[in-house]
């Protein structure tokens, strides 16, 4: 049975492991934003055994890249991106720690076994509910690669952040699960 | 001969911009409504309820639905008979996006494809010209999300591949897309012509309003078929699961070449974004 929890940072890893695939997550607290650019480089640093700029243990990723504020707003639509464009990226993040990642859309085996190994949990957010979302962001700044704009790494305190479980710490899919249990197609 | 001067042009597709990121068509709301009613997936039923939610925020702060604001793709339908006046029509169409995505706030996500450089502003456009008949100009903005555009996909099929193989190809394309172009989507087919015709008419089968069937009874009888068979794959809203995966299949068709069967699949995520004015 799906469950509606609720997740606060610093992440409780005995809450985590606890999440389920389909469970409905409110999350609070802070979490970071990296996209496309923002991973190439990490990995890159990584790779040329560079310092990064941030600690990634028991961090929380959202792959998203937000419009710019309105003047009253302190920051502009902000859903999600597709996660599958950083699979390629996500294991070397996994490695140092990171404990879970928001995005939306299926990841790939080698991510699902990375999140399995670590104990790390996917949660998706609704894509395209970008208005929405950004009515959850109580404040943000950007804390690296500000050169990047919209794709820089920003820190963000959340609240009440409407979430599902998507890929949980078992490995369990609901990318694979959700479609089968409603697939009406001929086999 | 009637003038346009191209001031015009800039103010209007500047308005457009803005209009088609941040109030969602009442094609697009209704068929969400509906959908809400009818899928069967309790996670679905949420997941459309936060979508119609999203759009009554956005629309009332006038901000973006999404934050994916697009590349800009403007078609431009230009009568014969009318003369444009003050400058280069596409300066003008670049001059109107570059305003509108600064005034709207809207996210600039256009850059050099391969040195990966950000315009910062959001041009060029991409711009689609027409002629037609009388003396007036249609402008149509649809910015596109690249969530859906990296999921579409063209492919020559062979003659013999027949009606069979292009319905295949349709749903292969949505099913290998799954979760990631934020379903419910909007799927334009284009089948036949040369290989960019295809695609070319895929793209302007998602600027019809959204649900409205091909006039060609036997396209209609073939966009009802895909839509039912796409909401039996089970892939459902944001590819979580449920019955509703897209919310319209538009085909439209050209005549091709005795040796070929282009077809091509453009997807549309929910927030099938166009605005258009006649000038």
């Amino acid at each position: 049975m799906s469950e509606i929890r609720v997740l606060h940072t610093p992440i409780d890893h005995r809450g985590l492991a606890s999440l389920k695939a389909g469970d409905t997550v409110y999350l609070t607290g802070t979490i970071l934003t990296a996209r496309d650019a923002a991973h190439r480089r990490i990995c890159q640093m990584i790779q040329e055994g560079k310092p990064l700029p941030i600690d990634f243990k028991d961090q929380i990723i959202y792959y998203a890249g937000p419009c710019p504020a309105k003047p009253g707003h302190i920051i502009g639509s902000c859903g999600p991106t597709t996660s599958s464009r950083m699979d390629v990226y996500t294991p070397m993040l996994l490695e140092r720690g990171l404990k879970v990642m928001i995005g939306k859309g299926p990841r790939s085996r080698e991510v699902i076994d990375a999140i399995v190994k670590h104990g790390a949990v996917y949660l998706a957010a609704v894509g395209g509910a970008g208005a929405l979302i950004a009515a959850c962001i109580k404040n943000v700044e950007v804390i690296a690669f500000e050169d990047l704009g919209t794709e820089a790494i920003h820190r963000m305190q959340v609240e009440n952040m409407p979430l599902m479980v998507a890929i949980d710490s078992k490995g369990n899919d609901l990318y694979q699960i959700g479609p089968d249990c409603f697939s009406q197609l001929e086999r | 001969m009637r003038e346009i001067h191209t001031d015009t042009i800039v103010e209007t597709v500047a308005r457009l911009c803005i209009e088609a990121c941040c109030h969602i068509g009442d094609d697009i709301r209704a068929l969400l409504e509906n959908a809400r009613e009818e899928e069967v997936s309790p996670h679905g039923r949420r997941i459309l309820e936060q979508l119609l939610e999203n759009i009554d925020i956005a629309s009332s702060l006038e901000l973006p639905i999404c934050q994916d604001t697009g590349m800009a793709v403007v078609f431009l339908e230009i009568g014969q008979d009318l003369h444009i006046i003050g400058g280069d029509i596409y300066q003008a169409v670049n001059q109107g996006v570059r305003i509108g995505y600064r005034e709207g706030y809207l996210r600039k996500s256009v850059l050099t494809p391969l040195e990966r450089i950000n315009t910062g502003d959001n041009t060029p456009a991409v711009i689609h010209t027409e002629i037609i008949p009388g003396n007036r100009l249609r402008i149509i903005v649809a910015p596109k999300g690249f969530g859906s555009e990296n999921m579409s996909r063209l492919k020559m099929l062979k003659p013999s591949d027949g009606i069979s193989g292009a319905k295949d190809f349709i749903l292969e394309t949505v099913i290998n897309a799954g979760g990631n172009p934020c379903p419910p989507i909007v799927v334009g087919v284009g089948i036949g012509g040369t290989m960019e015709k295809a695609a070319y008419i895929s793209k302007k089968a998602l600027l019809r309003q959204a649900g409205t069937p091909n006039p060609d009874p036997c396209i209609a009888k073939l966009e009802r078929e895909m839509l039912d068979t796409i909401n039996k794959t089970g892939i459902g809203p944001m590819g979580l699961g449920g019955r509703i995966t897209a919310l319209a299949v538009h085909i439209d068709t050209y005549p091709t070449h005795i040796a070929g069967l282009p077809v091509a699949v453009n997807i549309q995520c929910h927030a099938a974004r166009h605005k258009e004015a006649w000038l």
